[in-house]
């Protein structure tokens, strides 16, 4: 039994967090374009046209890899967490079902016609489609959010004879208030991505003395995303979850913290490793009180460190959840770094000729990906050892019938099939960017 | 209520059937009518716009089953974990095959994507035939409601079968051949000359094949579950829908001789819904149907989400359907008519 909770564990994180690694620039992307495709036509400048067409085909690939590896996430709700399903189905079967119904549908229907029918469509009607891709993805964001958000913090059901939840409040699960906060820090966590990734293919553009031009349009878009996207995300968004997780978590923000004693006048840990056999944080690197400052807004406030609750509540892994969450931040922090002093330059007509800074932004793309997965990590590691935060544990959510060989096979396979799948995804990309955004552009 | 959901469910599988059922047959036949290079892309682009919309319908009924039924998809998925998983990947591999291969021009790389879109395709059509034989012939639920079957044990139809015994995969074969004409009829409808020739010429075979294993399958079938019929006896009404299957099959035949490819197409969603809608009303009220003891059996009334989530959800459902109808009906208009090849660098 403990072999195929890993195992089930295994299988979910590693196939959850390889499939965001798509979502993420897919909704993100879906953003950049639209503003692309409104500047071609409020300018009327054909440049930006080009540029939207030539995301739209980075797009595409990026979107067919996100739909074929999100397919294993609903069904595996069914194949191996089927306890799970049957106590929670009556919930969060709305919510997954919404998504079918009213994004994918959106999404894969207008996406055909943006990627193919701009002739068809007109000028008009291919800023249209495009908008509703942005929409649909976005609206499939805000509902497997609320799904999630039902986990972290259960609300708007009722307990059945037989144990399992259901539903009694239908607005009150669509506006559950864990969700404005994850909502939003998680959406713009993937503009944060989308805007890396486009600055760094118009960095590299620039750097290797070809197509200018657009390079300087693909930096210039990506840098200004960048820098506001970059700031919301730590406030007041980022700043607006951890609040939601101090009040709902305690432990779990005891545990992201690492802070074990409860003290007033907290400090916060900038580095340290948790020490879990003498509770403590060995090597720490702190600002006094501060940590009591942010929670309270009082220098002296009282924060509960984990020793205020009892042992088999804490986080299954605080080490792992401490380092995803100080990754996060840390890597968040040096974002709005990069990106102010990019804005800073593009504002002193200096960006495009300081190489410094262009190799940065060039080689700085694969760290949103990390601070994204990170911060997910943060979100279910600390809902451990919950499965639905307060309702049910992660052990008794597993599928009873299926055994730990048959869960180790599967994981195998999508081991082996991810692993292909990434190298081809690396290679058409590689090579789009490669052809660049004027090849194929006289076909439409 | 629980009757609705289950008639809810059943159109929205049936519509998955039919509407990537002719995706699943357009790869089926994909090496064989198209021979060169643009005859292939003919094909691609016949489904290219619409596959992954057709593809959704099964995620949008996965969904509604998990809500109306969450014990039945827990079971079911749990219980039927290998092949689902296998599906899974084949899915994923006909996804990439349509969306990868035309990245890249080099003909080692489109022949690779073009086995793969087809291999799956083939596969994908047999499972999902032995997933309906499943659920036709019961699996050994236990009393807590939960199951778990091997891939195949001896082949034989027992209590402690495997998920493929030689009674599924006779339905995997009807799934197959049907599948196979009902793709073909589609690529006549949306291509000219060469391709659309042989793919009339494979929809009139396929029809052979169809007619053979659904004969057996059909006399397999009561011959294992009886009971399948006791509904119809006592709602004669609902005979309806296996005549309705049999004007279908008879209009694929008579269409394709005519050369009517459209009509042909029409019989053959036909059968395909009346073949289901046979399938589920004979179940009703059985989700999930035990081998093992009848009482154990999943049905409508042991597994339903309480009445609240049903008929809010029936709210939220009708909209969402009124959308994607629309969405459906705009896209096919906007890649109606015969397909045209686009430039090489735009299109499938």
């Amino acid at each position: 039994m403990e072999d195929a909770l890993l195992i089930n564990r295994l299988q979910f994180a590693f196939t959850i967090m390889y499939h965001y690694l798509f979502p993420q620039l897919t909704m993100g992307l879906g953003l950049l374009i639209v503003i692309l495709k409104g500047l071609s036509l409020w300018k009327k400048d054909e440049r930006y046209n080009v540029s939207a067409r030539f995301w739209a085909k980075i797009f595409a690939i990026n979107f067919a890899v996100g739909v074929v590896t999100g397919i294993p996430m609903e069904f595996q709700f069914g194949t191996n967490w089927a306890k799970f399903s049957t106590f929670a189905g009556g919930v969060i079967g709305q919510t997954l079902a919404m998504e079918g119904v009213f994004a994918f549908f959106l999404e894969s229907t207008f996406l055909g016609l943006f990627l193919f029918g701009e002739k068809k469509l007109g000028q008009a009607g291919h800023f249209a489609a495009a908008f509703l891709v942005f929409l649909g993805s976005w609206v499939s964001g805000y509902f497997i959010i609320a799904t999630n958000a039902w986990m972290q913090h259960p609300v708007a059901y009722a307990i059945a004879s037989d144990g399992s939840v259901h539903v009694n409040d239908y607005w009150g699960l669509l506006f559950n208030p864990w969700i404005g906060w994850q909502y939003t820090h998680n959406m713009i966590g993937a503009v944060i991505t989308a805007a890396f990734v486009m600055a760094a293919v118009g960095a590299y553009y620039l750097l290797a003395n070809r197509d200018a031009e657009y390079g300087k349009i693909f930096i210039r878009t990506g840098v200004v995303a960048g820098a506001i996207a970059s700031l919301l995300v730590a406030f007041p968004t980022g700043d607006g979850q951890v609040q939601n997780v101090y009040k709902h978590q305690p432990v779990t923000f005891a545990g992201m913290e690492g802070l074990f004693e409860t003290k007033e006048g907290a400090e916060l840990m900038l580095i340290g490793q948790p020490d879990m056999e003498k509770l403590r944080m060995d090597n720490p690197l702190y600002v006094p009180k501060l940590l009591s400052f942010l929670t309270h807004y009082r220098w002296t406030a009282e924060v509960k460190g984990l020793q205020a609750f009892p042992r088999d509540e804490w986080p299954t892994n605080v080490p792992l959840l401490y380092y995803s969450y100080h990754i996060m931040v840390g890597l968040g922090t040096i974002f709005i770094a990069i990106m102010l002093v990019s804005v800073f330059l593009l504002w002193k007509r200096k960006l495009y000729a300081t190489r410094w800074v262009l190799w940065i932004l060039m080689l700085a793309f694969p760290f949103p990906y990390i601070a994204n997965t990170a911060g997910w990590m943060t979100a279910e590691l600390g809902r451990q050892p919950w499965l639905v935060y307060g309702l049910m544990r992660t052990a008794d959510g597993i599928s009873p019938t299926v055994s730990a060989g048959n869960s180790l096979f599967t994981l195998l396979g999508f081991l082996g099939m991810y692993f292909v799948i990434g190298v081809l995804f690396l290679l058409l990309v590689i090579k789009k960017i490669n052809q660049g955004p004027e090849s194929g552009a006289a076909t439409h | 209520m629980e009757t609705l959901w289950f008639i809810l469910v059943a159109f929205m599988l049936t519509m998955y059937v039919i509407l990537d059922g002719f995706d699943l047959g357009a790869g089926i036949i994909h090496l064989l009518v198209g021979r060169t290079e643009n005859e292939r892309r003919l094909t691609l682009n016949a489904i290219g716009p619409v596959w992954d919309g057709n593809e959704v319908w099964i995620l949008a009924a996965g969904g509604t089953l998990y809500f109306a039924f969450p014990q039945v998809y827990a079971s079911s998925f749990s219980g039927f974990y290998l092949p689902l998983i296998i599906i899974l990947w084949l899915l994923m591999l006909r996804g990439l095959g349509i969306e990868f291969r035309h990245q890249v021009h080099n003909p080692l790389w489109k022949r690779f994507w073009d086995s793969a879109f087809s291999f799956a395709s083939i596969l994908l059509a047999v499972f999902f035939g032995a997933a309906l034989g499943n659920i036709v012939r019961g699996v050994p639920l236990n009393s807590d409601g939960y199951f778990f079957e091997p891939l195949w044990t001896t082949f034989t139809v027992v209590p402690e079968s495997g998920i493929l015994d030689w009674f599924t995969v006779v339905l995997g074969l009807v799934a197959f051949f049907t599948l196979t004409a009902h793709g073909a009829n589609y690529i006549a409808m949306k291509t000219d000359g060469e391709v659309q020739t042989r793919s009339r010429s494979i929809a009139g075979k396929a029809w052979w094949g169809v007619l053979v294993t659904s004969v057996v399958g059909l006399i397999a079938t009561s011959s294992i579950k009886p009971e399948i019929w006791t509904t119809f006896t006592e709602h004669p009404w609902g005979y309806i829908f296996p005549v309705l299957g049999v004007l279908g099959l008879a209009g694929m035949i008579i269409f394709n001789v005519r050369r009517q490819d459209t009509r042909a197409f029409l019989s053959s969603t036909t059968f395909i819904a009346g073949m289901l809608a046979s399938t589920a009303f004979g179940l009703y009220p059985n989700l999930l149907p035990s081998s093992i003891d009848p009482s154990n059996s999943l049905t409508i009334y042991n597994t339903a989400a309480q009445a609240y989530g049903l008929n809010v959800g029936l709210v939220w459902w009708i909209v969402g359907m009124v959308l994607a109808a629309g969405y459906f009906i705009y896209v096919y208009r906007a890649f109606r008519g015969k397909v045209v090849l686009p430039a090489e660098d735009a299109g499938y």
